[in-house]
């Protein structure tokens, strides 16, 4: 393991590192973007139709409800195995990032609606029907109400779901999605290269707690009932 | 006098089909006149917050027509119905700010919802006439009780409402900062000519600040009329309970008590009445119990006297009772 911390270890391995590590990043990015583009608006439904909700609707709620609970229950490498023909048919592709992506999203989309609901919920009932009574429609109340009102609670569930993608990623790269976790396993594994995956280790416990101190201090900072 | 502003017909409002329905308001009928301030009082469950939220329709009446400015609310669209909740404001006992907007961007709020042009100096302006200028910048959580209620005020005023509902908006706050935020919404009726409702379970709220009273009783109008006329002679078990909490009711005395109720209705101060039925008749009376109380420079209250056993002498004190100004005697019958 001293060997990381040779010039010739860098020198072989510094490049794929790199790439794996931009991989990664990559990957975690664009899927928890696309994942929230999908599991936030599920999230505000569920808020929004249950039974004391604005707009109550027992059937959207408890057939979104059965949705986000299938998807949760089912493992991510389960899920991206079975994936496999409705990946290639939307990207193209099972494997590499674009491959990866699609399931990552899929995964991660009921996690995160389960995650916005939560922090919704936080909002107390009594502003919402404050905003009600000033004549506000249901966007309204979303947009400037919700959202804004569960903005610290929505950072903190943000660095979970963040760290979790980070998790799948790696399951993802042993499927041939690249990354670090596919470093890990090709060369710490497959090669005998124990380093690179201690190199791709380190490297994910520190992205970890730069993540989650991050989103920790800002949640702090910009929640104005604390002050 | 001036149109009702707020006119409530035949409302019933029922929670839960089923087996056993809870009838939360039966048949309620009442009118609210432009600029005034007007009271709803009952003991928790009397379904007067039920009744307040039918009035800017956050709940659905079961049957029954609430007209708010000559617009029955409950046959509006929802677009109209949003349209029209900004003539209808509220505040809340727990104020319900925007935790993460400024005091400013909290009165903004509504005109933005409403999409008003210059919110900003507006909001500026309400918070300088709820005497919170300069918290402007300041965050709800930075704010005591009562400057959030300002803020919640300001925020209620900032679509030029024609009636301001509270519903117990002064229930979470201290008896000093209780009477601050009275005389606050007494100054707007006063400046603005804002009708303002008040929902309250506290007697005194009432007497403070409003000229009429609806008293509420098991989802129904027990009693309504001005408060003075209600305070000096309540007329039915409900608001009596309400009036004289403390319960001067000759259910507590033996059967063999002969009682009277004398109703003080306004003289401008309480005679030495007791005494003077001593002096002048030589007859003396048993004080069972009493309740009364200023309202507007006028006494008003009630005793519980106890007659002499003698019924000569029991005549004697009624009949003198009866004849000094500015009091009511009636006899009450023993109903343990």
């Amino acid at each position: 393991m001293a060997e990381i911390f040779t010039a010739a270890f860098w020198a072989e391995y510094g490049g794929i590192l790199a790439e794996g590590v931009w991989d990664t990043l990559l990957m975690t990015g664009l899927s928890t973007l696309l994942a929230y583009l999908i599991g936030l608006p599920m999230g505000v439904v569920m808020i929004l139709t249950q039974p004391h909700g604005i707009r109550p609707n027992r059937a959207v709620n408890a057939v979104l409800g059965w949705v986000i609970n299938i998807g949760r229950s089912l493992p991510f490498i389960i899920l991206m195995i079975a994936l496999f023909p409705f990946t290639k048919l939307v990207v193209g592709t099972k494997i590499g990032i674009k491959g990866a992506v699609v399931p990552l999203v899929v995964s991660a989309a009921p996690f995160i609606a389960r995650m916005v609901e939560t922090a919704l919920s936080e909002v107390d009932a009594g502003v919402i029907e404050a905003a009600q009574s000033m004549g506000a429609s249901t966007f309204q109340i979303v947009w400037k109400v919700y959202l804004p009102e569960a903005k610290p609670s929505l950072i903190l569930g943000g660095s979970v779901v963040l760290i979790a993608i980070v998790g799948y990623t790696a399951m993802a790269g042993i499927m041939g999605a690249g990354g670090l976790g596919d470093l890990a396993i090709r060369y710490g594994h497959q090669r005998n290269v124990p380093s690179v995956m201690w190199v791709t280790v380190i490297f994910l416990i520190i992205l970890v707690q730069v993540v989650q101190s991050v989103f920790s201090r800002l949640s702090v900072r910009i929640d104005k009932r604390l002050k | 006098m001036s149109e009702p502003i707020i006119q409530i017909q035949h409302l019933s409002k029922t929670f839960g089909g089923g087996a056993e329905p809870v009838h939360a308001l039966e048949d309620i009928c009442l009118d609210i006149r432009q600029g005034e301030i007007f009271g709803i009082i009952g003991l928790s469950g009397a379904g007067k917050s039920t009744l307040v939220r039918c009035m800017n329709l956050l709940e659905r009446p079961t049957s029954g027509a609430v007209l708010v400015d000559g617009k029955d609310m409950t046959a509006l669209s929802e677009k109209e119905l949003r349209l029209q909740r900004r003539k209808i404001t509220m505040i809340f006992q727990s104020f319900n700010l925007l935790m993460q907007r400024t005091c400013l961007k909290n009165v903004c709020f509504p005109m933005e919802i409403a999409g008003v042009p210059r919110a900003e100096q507006r909001a500026r302006e309400l918070l300088e006439l709820v005497d919170l200028g300069e918290k402007a910048g300041a965050y709800p959580a930075q704010l005591s009780g009562g400057q959030k209620q300002r803020v919640a005020i300001a925020r209620a005023l900032a679509t030029d409402p024609k009636v301001l509902l509270c519903d117990e908006a002064t229930s979470a706050l201290d008896p000093t900062t209780t009477a601050s935020i009275l005389g606050l919404l007494k100054d707007l009726n006063a400046k603005l000519g804002v009708t303002v409702v008040v929902i309250t379970h506290q007697m005194s709220v009432i007497e403070e600040i409003c000229s009429r009273v609806a008293i509420l009783d098991g989802g129904v109008v027990a009693e309504m009329g001005e408060v003075q006329e209600i305070f000096s002679n309540p007329s039915t078990d409900a608001a009596r309970r309400l009036v004289y909490p403390g319960g001067v009711s000759i259910s507590q005395y033996p059967a063999s008590t002969r009682a009277i109720r004398v109703s003080f209705n306004g003289g401008t101060a309480y005679q030495p009445l007791i005494a003077s039925v001593a002096i002048d008749c030589g007859v003396k009376l048993n004080i069972l119990g009493a309740d009364t109380r200023n309202v507007g420079g006028k006494a008003l209250g009630t005793m519980l006297l106890g007659l002499p056993e003698d019924s000569n002498e029991a005549a004697k004190a009624l009949s003198y009772i009866r004849s000094q100004p500015y009091i009511t005697v009636e006899e009450v019958e023993y109903r343990g």
